[in-house]
Formats: structure tokens, C-alpha cells, sequence
């Protein structure tokens, strides 16, 4: 594990019982082809909590995630974001997505355009913001992310720890409600790593609902209202950093756990 | 931007020299690539010797010994036994001197020649000024209605003084600069809307798409061009004639497009997934995600074949000179039928051959610029 992060004392918890929960996932299942990915998964997330999803690669954590904006679809099971049900209705889809912002292992910015338009183009097409606002607002989240400058460069000029940041922006030019990372850091170099998820902990301070898949033990400490751990398409055990990572119930958790501790 | 500092161990720089002439100049090129053994250095030689011969026997064809003016009798024919006298030796160009109106405007009444002619200047002032990134907005679609709009009125006429030319006596390169023009400004759109046809989630369009690539493109443009000129027709109810340049229009249109679509597929097919997922995720409609993420990625991948086929249509529009209409090359192969001028095919087509060199070397040298501007954000 990346040793990024220290866990020196947990973030103060954002959840709010009073509010109506962000997420929830009731018995849902997905296949690929004849490949059970999704096995009965049940979770709620609360306004303001933050989610960390782990287990080995396969376990359908990834899967999980893309399904709350649609980005693969679920075929037994209800899912509910923001009390809006995912279905084929196109209109609900585009209110959840407007509502959700995604991050993304390959960061998948859109090389064509530079920094500031990548960050602009969502909220003056989708949330028909005015040009000048929207630039304002781009620059206001690029400084947050503390990469201002760069603002007229093109993707590709960019490091990965930077492009990755700047995604981040992009997700909260819209300024969602619910932030979804899946593996930010996977594809970085161990010395980028820091960088971004300084962020993700910056974000998770202003009491974003957070859901992220994510093998960054030091983070899930620091940032963790609870841990969610798969296996093999289910979820296998949840409870908060503590319980989870110091005093393991299942086999598979305890094993899962003994490798990443070994791999590093 | 990262907090990291590398502690490298100061490594004392060599000062910086440029590399000696003998490894980078063209003395070494040569040595290196043409002279670097004995059988490198005897093809070398054999070569060199053949290529000044074809060019001084090419020089001498086309420059020292020709003949570039005949006089003309009074009957107005022209007295061309001073160039059946070089027997193939020099090149008579005085049949371009004589005939390049023909060739270049065919059967447009000679009087109103000037009116073909000012066409195919607004046709590639036309051109100019659409691939000027500058103009690339809203105002290129006025720019182009006005410019066809005026160029339809010169080439009838029958408004504002000018005599009513019928579409039969045109000719020349105004015919193959409308062929290319239409065809090209219709089958790329068209072609761009069939390729995203070919990867809708829609059943009912994905199979019109892949029905009508696959229909056109496994057919040759000849035939299509029969069947626009001959078949058609027959389809049509009595009286109602659609002329026979639209007919070959269309038949060209249709074509160029099934081509053009693969093209625009094979980008589309490049772009990467995620950037699909990044426009989706960010709640981007479809064609938000089509017109501002996918086709401007795809379509600066694709310039090079895009411009390939553009380049192959343009050449193309020759094929109409089998069902009779009379473009360039028509007009050309017309020019040399008078018995004084025939024999002397190989000037003409030098010349036609040359127009169309012209117009793609253009297009070719535009797209490699263009594709080195457009393409920016992929140098580091």
C-alpha cells in the first residue's frame, strides 16, 4: 500500500441521518453473458457518507459502481439515486447523471480540448450555464484541485497525478451531489498518487456523498465512514475502517487482506 | 505540481557540441545511403544514369523541340504538317493553344465563355475560403448558398441580360468542378450519418445503413452511372424528367458516401471507450457527445483516407464520360476528333492531366497541413 497517506486521525463525518439516503442498491444483479457479476448486492449510502469499496480484481466493485449512473446496465434489482429510480426512462437517466459525477481509472479527459474547455463543456450544454459563468466556476474548481495554471494546455501536456485532479474538477464543475471514483489512482505512478488523493480528501472535507473503489488502505482509514468489501460478485462484509481492516469476520476478507499487506 | 523531490546526485554536464559535418551532412547522407558498398554505388550509378536520361529525353519532348503555335487558314483550320513533321519527337502543344477553350469549357457558346470561366474562379475561390480555419462558423453556409446561387444563375443564364444556355451545350471543368463539389458537399454529411447509422443501438437504421454501404459499394460506379442515366428513367412517370447531370449527380452522391462512411467508421471505431463513458457519465445528450467528443477525435484520425477518397472521387467524375456528359476529360478526348488535330492525344491529356494534378496536389498539401494543425494537442 501506498504509504501516502498516514492515518493520523480520521475526518470529522458529514452523514446525515435526517436526509433521505443518496444510494441505494436492493438486490441487484448483473450478468455478463453467462458470468453471474452481481450476486444480490444490497447497500445504502447516506447523504454525506463516504463509501470505500475494495476486494481483489473480478470481485465486481468497478461493475457496482457503473451501474449507478448507467454506465452498464443492472437486469434484477431496483437502484435508487438521489430517490430517483434507474430504469430505461431516459429523462430519469439524465437527471441522475446530471446529479452524479464520475471519476475514472484512465482519467478519460477529451484530448481535443483544452483544460478549461473539458471543464466547461458539461455545465454550459447540460446544465445551460452561461459561458463566462461556467469559466469562472471551471477556474474556481481548477484552483481547488491547484492546478490553475495549466487551465489553456491540453490534456496531453499533463501528467497523469495532474490529469487525474482535472477530471476531478470536470466531475464537480457540474456540481453533483454524489462523486464516483473508480480506481483514481490505479494507473498513476507511486509518486502521483499523493497528489490525488489529497484531493479526494480535500473533497471528502466539504462533505461530498463519496463512493470509492479503491485499494488505498491509508485512505480508507482517513476518509472511510465505512468499507464495503467484495468478492466474486458479492458483498462479503461492511463496517467502518476499523472493523473491516483490524478485525476481519470472513475467511475471504482475512485472506484478501493478508495479500495486500504482503504485496506491499 | 508534485510534492515529491528527487534527490539526484549532481552529474557534472559534458558541454553540449553539435555533431561533426561528416555524421549529419548531406555528404555523409549520401555516403551513407547511396554509396555505402560497391553494389549500393552501382545502383546508384545505373539509376542516376537512367533518370537523366528519361529527363532529358522528356525536356526535349516537351520544351526544345516543340511546337507550341500552328497557323490557321482562312476557313479557320489549322495547318498542323510543321508537328506531323517532328514525328513524336517534340510535343505539339499548339493543340492546347488552339483548343484549350474547348477543353476547358466544351460546348458553352464561345461568345459567353467568359461565363464558364468566371465560375470555376468563384468554384476555387469557393474552396479557398472554406478551408480557412477562420471561416469555419455559421457564416461558410450564406458564403455558400450566395456562391451557388451565383453560379447557377452564369451557367443558365435566361435572368439579368445573360442568354439562357441550356444544360446540354456545358462543358468542360465547370461540369467536373459541380460534380466533384455537390458530390463531396452531400456525401460527407451523408457519409457521417451512415457511419453513425452502422453503430446506432436502432435494429431498423443499423440495417438500412449496413444495407445501403454494402448494396453501393459492391457495385461499380459505372454501372450506377447506367442505371442513374438509362434505368432510371424508366421508373419515372411519363413526362417527368429529372435532367441527366442530377442523375449522374445522385449516382455519384450515393457512392462516394457508402465509401466515405467506411472511412468516417474506421475513426469512430478508433476513439477509445472511455471517452464514450466520460460524455455519458457527464450526462452529455447524444449528439452533444457525437458533435463535440466523438466525430471531431474521429474525424481528424480518418484525414489522411478522408482526403485519400476525396481525392479518388474527384478523379472519378471522368466516369461520366460514358453515359455522354461533358466534363473535362470528355471535352479533352472531343478536342483531338478533328481531323487536324488527331494524333495529338498525348498533349491533350498532358494538359487535362495537368488540371487535375492541380486541384489534388491542393487538396493533398491542404489536408497535410491541416492534419498537422488539428492534430496539436497530440505533440507533448
Amino acid at each position: 500500500m501506498s504509504a501516502a497517506i498516514e492515518t493520523d486521525g480520521h475526518i470529522a463525518s458529514a452523514v446525515r441521518t435526517d436526509a433521505p439516503p443518496a444510494i441505494v442498491l436492493d438486490k441487484v444483479n448483473k450478468w455478463f453473458g453467462a458470468l453471474h457479476v452481481l450476486r444480490d448486492v444490497n447497500l445504502q449510502v447516506a447523504t454525506g457518507e463516504r463509501v470505500v469499496v475494495c476486494g481483489p480484481s473480478g470481485s465486481g466493485k468497478s461493475t457496482m459502481i457503473r451501474c449507478i449512473n448507467r454506465l452498464e446496465t443492472h437486469q434484477e434489482g431496483r437502484i435508487l439515486v438521489d430517490g430517483i429510480e434507474l430504469s430505461d426512462d431516459l429523462r430519469a437517466l439524465d437527471a441522475i447523471r446530471r446529479e452524479v459525477g464520475m471519476v475514472f481509472q484512465s482519467f478519460n479527459l477529451f484530448p481535443h480540448l483544452t483544460i478549461l474547455e473539458n471543464c466547461t463543456l458539461a455545465p454550459i450544454w447540460v446544465r445551460k450555464m452561461p459561458k463566462k459563468q461556467a469559466e469562472e466556476l471551471a477556474m474556481e474548481y481548477l484552483t481547488r484541485v491547484r492546478i490553475p495554471e495549466q487551465a489553456a494546455k491540453y490534456p496531453g501536456q499533463l501528467s497523469g497525478g495532474q490529469q487525474q485532479r482535472v477530471a476531478i474538477a470536470r466531475a464537480l464543475c457540474m456540481k453533483p451531489k454524489i462523486m464516483l471514483f473508480d480506481e483514481p489512482t490505479s494507473a498513476l505512478d507511486p509518486e502521483m498518487i499523493k497528489e490525488v488523493l489529497d484531493t479526494m480528501v480535500m473533497l471528502a472535507d466539504t462533505g461530498m456523498t463519496m463512493i470509492v473503489v479503491t485499494h488505498e488502505m491509508g485512505f480508507a482509514r482517513q476518509v472511510a465512514d465505512r468499507v464495503v468489501f467484495m468478492d466474486r460478485g458479492e458483498v462479503v462484509e461492511v463496517g467502518t475502517p476499523d472493523q473491516v481492516f483490524n478485525d476481519p469476520k470472513t475467511d475471504r476478507l482475512k485472506m484478501f487482506l493478508s495479500q495486500i499487506l504482503r504485496g506491499h | 505540481m508534485s510534492d515529491i523531490t528527487v534527490n539526484t546526485p549532481a552529474i557534472p554536464a559534458q558541454s553540449a557540441r553539435s555533431a561533426p559535418l561528416t555524421a549529419v551532412g548531406p555528404i555523409a547522407w549520401m555516403r551513407a545511403n547511396l554509396f555505402s558498398g560497391w553494389l549500393s554505388t552501382a545502383v546508384t550509378l545505373v539509376c542516376g544514369y537512367l533518370i537523366i536520361r528519361a529527363v532529358m529525353g522528356f525536356v526535349d519532348w516537351a520544351f526544345i523541340n516543340a511546337i507550341w503555335s500552328v497557323p490557321v487558314d482562312g476557313r479557320g483550320i489549322a495547318q498542323t504538317q510543321a508537328c506531323r513533321d517532328l514525328h513524336g519527337t517534340g510535343a505539339c502543344w499548339a493543340v492546347v493553344t488552339e483548343k484549350h477553350r474547348f477543353m476547358l469549357f466544351g460546348t458553352y457558346p464561345y461568345e459567353q465563355h467568359w461565363r464558364p470561366a468566371l465560375v470555376c474562379i468563384l468554384f476555387v475561390a469557393l474552396y479557398i475560403v472554406s478551408a480557412m480555419r477562420r471561416f469555419w462558423n455559421w457564416t461558410l453556409v450564406p458564403i455558400w448558398i450566395g456562391t451557388l446561387t451565383a453560379i447557377g444563375i452564369l451557367m443558365w443564364g435566361g435572368v439579368f441580360g445573360l442568354p439562357y444556355v441550356p444544360q446540354e451545350r456545358w462543358g468542360g471543368l465547370p461540369i467536373t468542378l459541380i460534380l466533384a463539389t455537390f458530390g463531396l458537399a452531400f456525401a460527407f454529411p451523408l457519409s457521417i450519418l451512415v457511419a453513425l447509422g452502422r453503430r446506432s443501438n436502432l435494429p431498423a437504421i443499423k440495417v438500412l445503413c449496413v444495407v445501403y454501404v454494402e448494396l453501393i459499394r459492391g457495385v461499380p460506379l459505372i454501372s450506377l452511372l447506367f442505371m442513374a442515366s438509362v434505368m432510371f428513367p424508366l421508373f419515372l412517370p411519363e413526362g417527368m424528367n429529372i435532367d441527366k447531370l442530377l442523375r449522374a449527380q445522385i449516382a455519384i452522391i450515393l457512392f462516394a458516401g457508402a465509401y466515405l462512411a467506411e472511412v468516417v467508421r474506421a475513426g469512430l471505431q478508433s476513439l477509445p471507450k472511455g471517452q464514450y463513458e466520460a460524455a455519458d457519465a457527464m450526462g452529455l445528450s447524444y449528439w452533444q457527445k457525437t458533435g463535440f467528443i466523438i466525430l471531431p477525435q474521429a474525424l481528424r484520425t480518418v484525414i489522411p483516407p478522408l482526403v485519400n477518397t476525396f481525392i479518388g472521387f474527384f478523379k472519378d467524375t471522368s466516369l461520366v464520360l460514358i453515359i455522354g456528359i461533358f466534363d473535362l476529360l470528355t471535352a479533352g478526348k472531343t478536342a483531338i476528333v478533328e481531323p487536324a488535330w488527331q494524333g495529338f492525344g498525348i498533349e491533350v491529356y498532358v494538359f487535362v492531366g495537368l488540371i487535375y494534378l492541380v486541384f489534388c496536389f491542393a487538396m493533398s498539401k491542404y489536408s497535410a497541413g491541416l492534419e498537422a494543425d488539428l492534430n496539436k494537442h497530440r505533440r507533448r
